[in-house]
């Protein structure tokens, strides 16, 4: 076959079919509806199979891209599947919300200068995760049981996947999770319309059937500490995976008025208690007909995108950097865009209004303009002076980073960072002997693939703590 | 799920029940509490543990019917039915220092069942304990023998004189201090109002005053944000940083604001739930 070059390939991506903005705006239904066989074919095409294949290294993971679209090529996608699952272990998932712009899309040569869009790379991988849900593979793993017993903190993407490949190796495994269903930001932050919960249901059913115990309602910290699980419980190592912890605000007056709250308030009540549903479920929502939050990043346009699927009016965005310093991912700040949220770029709030009622009625901004570089790199935003204005608004959502979780540096003596996060080797060991940990407790908020990576990283380290073999 | 052994009902409003979690009541200390959801579309509830019992493997929680979920499990709650999910125990234990030579115990309303084993903790501590109690009526009263036990001295108040002084708690403080010039701490739970007045009452005379807050929380891990209170200059997450907090820092008329939040919706939910069980 002769090599492929970017003028031989398809120059249009293959084509995935989404839901009309208007129409997806007022539903939860899934917003884009993947690849059908005949388009993901198409979009393989696509590829170079390039030599030295750029898009590998920018995946955490280090999927081997052109090697699973040369599987899909002869139509051998179980094969497919099983050769990216040797690096992945949430397909479904992270095709769906990786930031492939800025990583393995980001770099491949078809997109690298020459005004193509790049290969729909994690649009494959979705593809490829849902027709293995939809044919129930499951990778065929010979577990042969060893008598190691390990506990795994938490049941997000870290946990699950350090959890999935300790239960491979033959280790008893057992997931403590503190609320009553498992599956982390998977569950409780990203919506249904970006990830259906029958995704994350599928993977953790994946994990049952690899003989993983799941535990709910189970603090560790609280209901036993890390010491008694190594020292009472018997359990011969513990990954700690507990996410991310409270969210900031930013000590402006009016924060603590009636219809103030974070984003993962937000979206802790309507994804996991189904404030939306209410009065059928008991938890209330609250929110109002202007709603306003601040920040831009994926749990910012998930707020808004939320916002407006139950029943607000308007939604508007408030963010203090423009446009290109966005930091959600790109396809999400398009659909927002779609959907037709108000981004304010360059605008910072400094004052929450109140009514007399102590209600929210309206916030008080600050145009910005971009000054010097600061550490981050990105060009600091300055306040213009005297550029003051209003703007009303009856909810005040805040989705601009969060802190660490305290508890288990309260309950236990394992080492933290002086900003409060687990502290780690490269191989994810902690201070405490047998405990390792990985995801956003040890790197703070950062994203599913990089926490499945750590938690696949940290099974690793722990096979080889325990001193088994491959 | 979490199955309950027993209930005692103490007025039209108020119950306690007991349930079977034993690795819980090991780990339970004085001052922490627990969030439950009664069935899978309920809402998250959290409740003062109460007591909890080490041998028997039981965790007692004491429930003011309030609104549709507590109603409602006023309904459900009963010997032999579980609870959907229980989380806990959470919070940080509340602080029995033995440097606490003698201690006020107060407790009104939903506080008098939570007072309960933090004065008991006290005592072991080796503290001299004063328990002052409030009721409304005396035919509310429940566990005073279990207080008398523990307590070296003990003032009942009711709102209206029907048994010990007739008042407020407020003025049960006032009268254990009196006797007790030498009290080194005050330690006060029940609504909101009641432990901000004790905490102007012990201001005067300068007395650590500890009180436990209960905003509306949604997880009570330390997630959500929701839980915020003002204390002194700072914003606290009292899922996760209290429930107990220095009274005298606490802005307590934030904590009235926010516990509104929800009332449009709660009234909606409560007439709603009225309206269906009338119809049953
Ligand atoms: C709204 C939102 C949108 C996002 N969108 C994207 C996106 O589009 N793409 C992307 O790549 N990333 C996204 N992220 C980031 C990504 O979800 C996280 O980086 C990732 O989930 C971190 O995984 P984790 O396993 O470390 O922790 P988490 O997913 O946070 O899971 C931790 C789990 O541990 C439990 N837990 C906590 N403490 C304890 C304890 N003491 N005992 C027992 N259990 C405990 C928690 O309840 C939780 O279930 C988003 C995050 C949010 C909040
Ligand atoms: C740490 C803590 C300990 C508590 N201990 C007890 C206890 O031991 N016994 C007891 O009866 N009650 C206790 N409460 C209060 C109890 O949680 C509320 O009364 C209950 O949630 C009300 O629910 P409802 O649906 O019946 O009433 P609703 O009509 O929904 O609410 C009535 C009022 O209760 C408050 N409330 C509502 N939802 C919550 C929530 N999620 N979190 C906190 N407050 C809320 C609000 O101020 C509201 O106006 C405690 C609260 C906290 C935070
Ligand atoms: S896991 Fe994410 S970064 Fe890696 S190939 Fe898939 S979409 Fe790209
Ligand atoms: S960089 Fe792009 S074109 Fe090259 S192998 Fe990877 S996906 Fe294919
Ligand atoms: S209840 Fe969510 S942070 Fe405290
Ligand atoms: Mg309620």
């Amino acid at each position: 076959m002769a090599r492929k070059t970017i003028r031989s390939i398809p120059q249009q991506r293959a084509d995935m079919p989404v839901q009309e903005p208007e129409i997806r705006a007022r539903n939860f239904d899934e917003v884009a509806l993947g690849f059908d066989l005949e388009n993901a074919l198409l979009e393989c095409e696509r590829c170079l199979m390039c030599p030295q294949p750029a898009c590998i290294e920018g995946c955490p993971v280090k999927i081997d891209i052109p090697g699973f679209i040369s599987k899909m090529l002869e139509k051998d996608f179980r094969g497919a599947y099983e050769h990216m699952t040797d690096a992945t272990q949430l397909p479904a998932v992270c095709g769906r919300v990786c930031p492939q712009e800025d990583q393995c899309e980001g770099v491949c040569a078809v997109g690298a200068g020459t005004g193509l869009e790049p290969v729909a790379i994690g649009r494959l991988e979705r593809f490829l995760g849902d027709m293995a849900i939809k044919e129930g593979w499951q990778k065929s793993a010979q577990i042969e049981p060893n008598r190691f017993r390990v506990a795994i903190v938490g049941s997000g993407p870290a946990g699950m996947a350090c959890a999935a490949d300790l239960a491979k190796a033959g280790c008893a495994v057992t997931i403590y999770e503190a609320f009553h269903v498992p599956g982390g930001v998977l569950r409780y932050g990203i919506p249904e319309f970006r990830l259906p919960k029958s995704v994350v249901d599928a993977e953790i059913a994946n994990l049952k059937a690899l003989g993983v115990d799941i535990q709910c309602n189970t603090l560790v910290g609280r209901l036993f500490t890390i010491d008694q699980m190594l020292d009472d419980m018997g359990y011969d190592a513990v990954f700690i995976g507990v996410g991310a912890g409270t969210p900031h605000f930013m000590d402006i007056p009016g924060e603590n008025l009636n219809g103030v709250l974070s984003a993962n308030e937000l979206l802790t009540r309507c994804n996991l208690m189904h404030a939306g549903d209410f009065p059928k479920f008991d938890t209330p929502l609250g929110l109002g007909k202007r709603v306003a939050v601040i920040g831009s990043g994926n749990t910012a346009m998930d707020a808004m995108r939320v916002s407006l699927r139950l029943g607000a009016e308007q939604v508007h965005c408030i963010y203090r950097r423009s446009e290109i310093e966005c930091p959600a991912r790109k396809e999400e700040l398009h659909h927002a865009q779609e959907e037709g949220i108000e981004f304010h770029w360059l605008t910072n709030p400094v004052e929450i209004l109140g009514d007399a009622n102590n209600n929210v009625r309206g916030i008080r901004c600050v145009q910005m303009e971009l000054g010097e570089p600061d550490n981050s790199g990105r060009r600091r935003p300055v306040a213009v002076e005297g550029s003051e204005f209003d703007f009303e608004a009856d909810t005040v959502v805040y989705a601009i980073g969060t802190s660490p979780n305290p508890i288990l540096g309260q309950t236990s003596s394992i080492g933290l960072n002086k900003w409060g996060y687990i502290d780690t080797d490269d191989d994810l060991s902690t201070s405490l002997a047998g405990v390792y940990a990985g995801g956003d407790i040890v790197t703070g908020a950062a994203t599913v693939i990089k926490a499945m990576g750590a938690g696949r990283k940290a099974a690793d380290s722990i096979r080889r703590y325990l001193g088994l073999r491959d | 799920s979490f199955p309950i052994l027993t209930r005692t009902d103490f007025s039209k409003s108020t119950f306690l029940i007991e349930i079977e979690h034993p690795v819980m009541a090991k780990a339970a200390k004085p001052g922490q509490f627990v969030i439950v959801m009664l069935h899978d579309l309920g809402e998250r509830i959290p409740l003062t543990i109460a007591d909890f019992d080490r041998e028997k493997g039981t965790i007692t929680l004491v429930v003011q019917a309030v609104g549709k979920s507590t109603r409602e499990m006023q309904l459900l709650c009963r010997p032999g039915r579980e609870i959907y999910a229980m989380l806990g125990p959470l919070g940080i234990p509340s602080d029995i220092s033995s440097k606490t030579k003698k201690v006020i115990c107060v407790g009104g309303g939903l506080g008098i069942a939570p007072i309960y084993p933090q004065a008991r903790a006290f005592k072991e501590a080796g503290a001299h304990v004063i328990g002052v109690l409030g009721f409304r009526s005396s035919n509310l009263m429940f566990w005073e023998e279990k207080f008398r036990a523990i307590c070296d001295d003990f003032i009942i108040c009711t709102d209206d004189g029907s048994a010990g002084i007739h008042g407020l708690v407020t003025q049960g403080i006032e009268a254990a201090i009196r006797e007790n010039p030498d009290v080194d701490e005050v330690v006060a739970i029940g609504p909101p109002v009641m432990m901000r007045a004790c905490t102007e009452t012990t201001r005067p005379y300068g007395i650590k005053t500890m009180v436990s807050l209960n905003p509306i929380m949604v997880d009570g891990t330390g997630m959500c944000g929701g839980c915020r209170v003002k204390v002194g200059d700072a914003i606290k997450f009292a899922c996760v940083d209290g429930p107990d907090f220095d009274g005298h820092q606490v802005d307590f008329d934030d904590l009235f604001t926010r516990l509104q939040r929800y009332r449009p919706e709660e009234a909606a939910a409560m007439k709603r739930y009225s309206d269906s069980c009338r119809r049953l």
